[in-house]
């Protein structure tokens, strides 16, 4: 957060009725104002306050992970989250899945000339109280101003640095044949509510994002079982991408059964109406986890055991298969391939 | 919506794959054609041929209403996008659909065309009335499903004199294609037509009701069975199919009680004739030019007529000469059996009809049954 110290009084940034404006990313007066009133005093911390460029500190030993993601997301505000909180968390969980624990973020936005003040500031907010939860505070970071028409409200890019222990080697080309296939709980929460909340779609759910930080669910996991092999976040692509990916990687297949993956209700009922497959439905609270078969156990009961593990469950095995396909045995006793995602999910007509 | 479970009960799908089992005569083969794509999509979705006896073999047919839209008829949707710089409103499923080139909807929207995915029709009135500047059209395709949403919209925007609102009509029916397949000529060399029955459409069959069919019973002697889209709803018609050809009869029979009736929703049927009238002709992707297969919008309605309004004619283009799709919807082949299935041909870069969504035969097959090619490669 870039600003110089301001002296003369300066009217407050109207965060009720104010807009972005261009001279907010000029590097003037204007931008350090936005930075003062409204990132720094959301994200307030010890490093932060010091107004530099950059920021520094000395991490826990071990090996050092870093992450970056950009969160694009329309509606900016769905049943369950936002834009803010879900690119907190989302870095957070990038890291995670490494077994580290996350120390700091960097955040970065781009605004859209003309975005209502006020909902920059419910978005920072946000960002700030799952940040504060977490437990992983926003250190440094950065905000341009595009002109209107060039953005769609904002965009956030957020970077995060953590320490993954000693002696922990998780990695999504570690998955070896035998090996069971674990699920933290349901899936598609989240792109069904942020599909509920857009305009033109003729459907309400009471259906929330599973938006959520995991590193402590990951925490008591590597504590019962170090070993894991492999962990991923199903976001987007769903479960079906994420097992692709991770199929594809370790050199395997995967067999996993229907009946033992967790869908709510409501969501199911949101997928057969757009003509959607909740295998490749956007999660943002969930992770895959796999490890050695006489390991599932434990790992499950030290999932089970977390909140945000309540509804785990092993949904299938890894297994030898030249060809690398992720297959299912369906509900109804039939067996089929859980392709890669051709594009981007689109409704059906039929 | 907890209704959806009781028609994916394994247990119950276990008891009609026994009985299945048990009703099939050894040694007989049964072919039967699934018209409409949303079976096509439910049998690959479940892995139902797995719980088919070897003898019985699903067709997947052409009732998939972005896999037939030939591409003369996309790359005129196209090139009114890019060329006439219209608002072009359509279903999710039609962005994709690939034209000549391999460009397709989707791709003309990243050249800058203004294409709006929609979920109804009435989205596409929402989207003229919201934007009077833009003349907005609205891509409608599909079987006899979607088109009463149709109807009900072009006679909202005659009513209330929308004058930057027109349609692009595209709508198909289901009994022509039936006819043509069961009466296409077999070409010297190829296989005959090979199709014991019908599983009957669902969504299409609340609105026409059954005895549109009636036809193919009485002068093709070919068994219907009119089905949900539930896979317990395709297991109970196939059971009831094998019967029907084990008596030797030929009915139109009802499994999708619960939705469709005899004659179907009148007022429907009523409000389609008020506003569509038949095309003398329309090609379909895959099966040709087929007599009488199609609607086009009524004169008094001409003014909402995106054809008219744009002065559009139709260039046909052919279909890439390595595609079977002809023969794959005739039951002469299976995808696997085309050369270039798998390899050229992808959901990522369909060549053909078959591969375009995925309820297409070939699309089903790649994404949810290709490993059964793939386990009898050795080594
Ligand atoms: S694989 Fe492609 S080219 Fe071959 S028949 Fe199917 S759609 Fe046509």
């Amino acid at each position: 957060m870039s600003g110089n110290r301001n002296t003369g009084y300066v009217r407050p940034l109207d965060l009720r009725d104010g807009r972005v404006e261009m001279s907010h990313g000029s590097g003037g007066r204007a931008m350090a104002q936005l930075v003062r009133e409204l990132f720094l005093a959301a994200f307030d911390n010890d490093i932060l306050r010091q107004m530099n460029d950059q920021a520094i500190f000395t991490l826990p030993p071990g090996r050092v992970v870093m992450t970056t993601d950009s969160y694009v997301v329309s509606p900016l505000f769905f049943p369950g989250g936002d834009i803010g909180c879900m690119s907190v968390h989302g870095t957070i969980n990038d890291l995670a899945m490494s077994g580290a624990r996350p120390a700091y973020l960097a955040a970065s936005f781009v605004l859209e000339e003309g975005f209502a003040l006020a909902e920059l500031k419910r978005v920072v907010d946000s960002m700030a109280r799952a940040a504060l939860l977490a437990g992983v505070p926003v250190v440094t970071g950065d905000t341009k101003v595009v002109e209107r028409g060039k953005g769609d409200g904002v965009f956030i890019t957020t970077t995060g640095v953590g320490v993954v222990a000693d002696g922990i080697d998780i990695s999504g080309a570690n998955a070896r044949p035998g090996d069971s296939i674990l699920l933290s709980g349901t899936i598609g929460d989240h792109g069904i509510a942020v599909m509920s909340k857009r305009e033109d779609l003729g459907f309400r759910t009471a259906i929330e994002s599973d938006t959520a930080a995991l590193h402590e669910l990951v925490a008591a996991m590597v504590a019962a079982v170090p070993g894991i092999h492999a962990m991923r976040d199903p976001t987007r692509g769903g479960l079906g991408t994420t097992l692709n990916e991770i199929a594809a990687q370790s050199g395997v297949g995967m067999m996993i059964e229907e009946a033992s993956i967790p869908v709510a209700p409501q969501v199911e009922a949101a997928c057969e109406f757009l003509g959607f497959d909740p295998l490749y439905v956007a999660n943002e609270g969930k992770l895959v986890a796999i490890c050695r078969q006489q390991d599932a156990g434990r790992l499950l009961a030290a999932m089970r055991a977390h909140p945000l593990g309540a509804a785990a469950a092993v949904i299938g095995e890894v297994r030898q298969d030249r060809n690398g396909f992720v297959q299912m045995k369906t509900r109804l006793g039939g067996q089929r391939i859980v392709d890669w995602l051709t594009g981007e999910q689109l409704p059906r007509i039929c | 919506m907890n209704y959806i479970d009781e028609y994916r009960d394994g247990t119950l799908a276990a008891g009609l794959a026994a009985a299945i089992a048990r009703a099939a005569i050894p040694r007989r083969q049964y072919r039967f054609m699934e018209f409409c794509g949303g079976h096509t999509y439910a049998i690959a979705r479940y892995g139902l041929t797995d719980l088919l006896p070897s003898s019985v073999r699903m067709i997947h047919g052409p009732g998939c209403p972005v896999c037939v839209l030939p591409i003369g008829r996309v790359d005129a949707v196209i090139r009114l996008a890019l060329e006439h710089k219209v608002t072009l409103c359509t279903y999710g499923d039609a962005l994709r659909v690939p034209g000549s080139g391999g460009m397709s909807l989707l791709r003309a929207r990243a050249r800058g065309a203004d294409v709006r995915m929609i979920y109804s029709a009435a989205d596409a009135l929402t989207v003229a009335r919201a934007e009077p500047q833009r003349e907005v059209v609205f891509f409608a395709l599909g079987f006899e499903t979607t088109t009463p949403a149709t109807a009900v919209v072009i006679r909202e925007a005659h009513a209330a004199g929308i004058g930057n609102f027109s349609v692009l009509c595209n709508h198909v029916l289901t009994p022509p294609a039936m006819a043509a397949i069961l009466e296409s000529p077999v070409l010297p060399g190829a296989a005959p037509l090979a199709l014991d029955g019908f599983v009957g459409p669902a969504h299409v069959s609340t609105v026409i009701g059954t005895v549109p069919y009636e036809f193919v019973a009485l002068r093709h002697r070919k068994p219907v069975v009119i089905a949900g889209f539930e896979p317990l709803d395709l297991l109970q018609a196939v059971l009831m199919l094998i019967r029907q050809v084990n008596d030797g009869r030929a009915e139109v029979e009802n499994e999708f009680v619960r939705a469709v009736g005899r004659n179907g929703n009148l007022k429907a049927q009523a409000l389609m004739r008020e506003v569509f009238e038949v095309r003398d002709r329309f090609e379909w992707r895959g099966l040709g030019e087929i007599p009488a297969s199609a609607l086009k919008i009524r004169e008094p309605y001409r003014r909402l007529d995106a054809e008219v309004r744009y002065a559009m004619g139709y260039r046909p283009v052919p279909d890439n000469k390595a595609c079977e799709c002809g023969a794959i919807l005739r039951g002469a082949k299976s995808p696997s059996e085309c050369a270039i299935f798998g390899t050229l041909c992808t959901p990522e870069n369909p060549i053909g009809a078959c591969m375009v969504s995925s309820e297409g035969a070939c699309a089903a097959h790649y994404s949810y049954g290709r490993f059964k090619d793939a386990v009898e490669v050795p080594g």
